[in-house]
């Protein structure tokens, strides 16, 4: 490790001080990784093993298998509630994306016509809120049951990342948009070439946030999808895995009783694309992308 | 007018308000203004269509709300009948009880821990290490409960890793996550676990913004760095502890859904039983819509006039507070 720069000023720290540091840092580093590594390790064990330690498996010594996997995909419940996750989760997204940018960006102009109707619209989503009741029995009234769109449409839009791109907007100089406008670009091109190229990180978080949002979300499907082939895989994991419930077709299907190492294996599935995507957006949190909105 | 925090920022905004000379007659501000009232419609006919609109079925807490025969239209009134049965049933009051006794746990428990964590990560001298840190502490909160639950039960439940170690070394096992007396202990590792580490990201930020000459002044007065950060650090990060402490007191009502209705058949509503799992199993799962809605708008209602009064005191005691008057 390179020496650490420290300002003139300061003392040295005192080895009570470092060491007290190193522990909470490794214990605290210790507490959120292994519980995923023991996981991990365990949905990539062979059922033998996970009988013989009789739970988690802690110790990599008995090799790797990918055999949980395997029998995983074997069942059709787990494998169509991933490809439903899947789908849900981009077309959500991309939907979610497209809304608020340009909502965003609408509201990102004081003074234009209808600025504070479509302002108060989305600021009160803040403070007041429906309620879990009305919004099902309306959800359920427009027919939206059994349909995806149940899940997507009623957290297609939140305040909160509209609120967060708009800031950002606003903070774009506005000599760009001047300069655009004098050479007769109208607000879709300003959006498209000027704003968006420069809301590259902000967009990604927002991206995040959302993606997340619908990879998680389970609920909207336990209330609206009387299907149970619809589930998504948040739904499959809180039945199969939380709940510890047979799944509602999987009798016929070859599977055995679910094993430990294939729950985990449904955990790293619900996990994993998280850990893909979070390294490339981790990044922006640091630029305070999500500060500016939240410290107002 | 109010406007909410969110009405972010003076100067851009500022500006450029001041730069449209006086209000141009509504028909050529619409001439001039229509891609970006085209560029907001499909997100006010989201935000309408499934917000709004719906917020208007609160009627129905009003009413002796029969779903198939009356709908919404057709059903009779009947005043606060509704309330008057939700004040007297004891498991709202239970709900209620469990709720506050849940927030005011974790203001005492949670909420100090972000702060914490905060002020350990800016005292990483290695900027490698802390990146490092953060990259490891964000990442529960991308979890959904749902997997952070049954993390939990792998750890220390009744057949989790921890019963597993003790029960090989002829201890008894341990079951935290069916155990009722431990619940709130249980909801708040939980909460710390997943969220404790994103919830350090403003603090970091306040910790960034303070002037480094200020140390560098005290520290050539002879100040310590215990008496920096009595100082120096701690006051300068107050007026964002201040806001978040308000902001959580007038979510008082407010302590997440999925968490609680996850574990209510392991451990039972006894202890699980909060608001929001109420408002659920009241109204949706017994078919009493009506009584449920009730139950929501009275959490509704009170969690608006205590976010009114805590953004009041939080102007009292000279902070922004989460909107201001503009």
């Amino acid at each position: 490790m390179k020496p650490v720069q420290r300002a003139a000023w300061e003392e040295r720290p005192t080895i009570a001080g470092r060491a007290a540091k190193g522990v909470s840092i490794a214990v605290i580093a210790l507490l959120i990784l292994f519980p995923l590594y023991t996981i991990a390790l365990t949905s990539l064990s062979s059922a033998e093993t996970v009988n013989r330690v009789g739970g988690l498996v802690v110790w990599p010594g008995d090799g790797i298998t990918f055999e949980a996997y395997e029998q995983m995909f074997r069942n059709k419940v787990v494998l169509r509630s991933l490809a439903v996750s899947l789908g849900i989760t981009a077309v959500g997204t991309f939907i979610s994306v497209v809304v608020s940018i340009l909502g965003a960006y609408s509201l990102s102009r004081p003074g234009s016509f209808g600025h504070k109707t479509v302002l108060f619209s989305v600021l009160l989503m803040f403070v007041i809120f429906p309620g879990l009741i009305p919004v099902y029995l309306w959800v359920s009234a427009i027919g939206l049951r059994d349909n995806y769109l149940s899940i997507i449409l009623p957290m297609a839009v939140s305040a909160f990342n509209v609120v967060v791109l708009r800031a950002f907007f606003m903070s774009i100089p506005q000599e760009l948009f001047d300069s655009a406008r004098i050479d007769g670009a109208g607000e879709f091109r300003v959006l498209w070439q000027i704003v968006a190229p420069l809301s590259k990180a902000v967009i990604a978080v927002v991206t995040l946030f959302y993606a997340v949002a619908y990879w998680n979300n389970w609920f909207n499907a336990f209330l609206y999808l009387d299907d149970t082939a619809k589930w998504p895989l948040a739904l499959v994991l809180r039945t199969y895995v939380v709940e510890s419930a047979p799944l509602p077709q999987a009798a016929g299907l070859h599977n055995a009783p679910p094993t430990l190492a294939v729950k985990m294996a449904i955990v790293m599935i619900a996990i994993v694309p998280a850990l893909i995507i979070y390294p490339f957006v981790q990044k922006h949190f640091k630029k305070g992308v999500i500060i500016g909105a939240v410290k107002g | 007018m109010t406007s909410p925090v969110a009405e972010t920022g003076g100067g851009p905004a500022a500006s450029r308000k001041a730069k449209r000379k006086p209000k141009a007659h509504w028909r050529a501000r619409l001439r001039r203004d229509w891609p970006l009232l085209l560029m907001a419609a499909p997100m006010m006919l989201l935000v309408w269509g499934f917000w709004w609109i719906p917020s208007l079925g609160n009627v129905i807490a009003f009413q002796d709300y029969k779903p198939y025969t009356g709908g919404i239209f057709g059903s009779r009134l009947v005043g606060f009948t509704h309330f008057q049965v939700l004040f007297a049933d004891p498991e709202f009051m239970r709900a209620l009880i469990n709720t506050l006794s849940i927030t005011a746990f974790q203001l005492v428990f949670y909420f100090p821990v972000p702060i914490a964590l905060a002020l350990l990560l800016h005292s990483l001298a290695s900027e490698r290490l802390r990146s490092m840190l953060q990259s490891v502490v964000y990442l529960p909160y991308f979890f959904s409960w749902v997997l952070v639950i049954a993390i939990f039960q792998q750890m220390l439940g009744g057949a989790g890793l921890l019963s597993q170690v003790l029960r090989s070394n002829g201890f008894e096992g341990v079951d935290w996550m069916t155990d009722p007396d431990t619940f709130i202990l249980l909801v708040t590792s939980q909460a710390i676990w997943k969220e404790a580490g994103f919830g350090a990201i403003i603090f970091l930020a306040a910790l960034a913004a303070i002037d480094p000459n200020q140390y560098e002044a005290a520290a050539v007065d002879g100040a310590g760095r215990w008496r920096r950060l009595w100082h120096i650090t701690l006051p300068g990060i107050r007026p964002v502890i201040v806001l978040l402490l308000i902001l959580r007191l007038g979510d008082a009502l407010n302590v997440g859904f999925e968490q609680f209705f996850l574990q209510r058949s392991a451990v039972g509503s006894q202890a699980s039983e909060v608001f929001d799992t109420f408002v659920y199993y009241s109204g949706i799962r017994t078919g009493d819509f009506d009584y449920g809605a009730a139950a929501g708008l009275f959490k509704g209602v009170v969690g608006l006039v205590l976010i009114l009064a805590a953004n009041k005191a939080a102007h009292m005691l000279g902070e922004r507070g989460v909107y201001s008057k503009s």
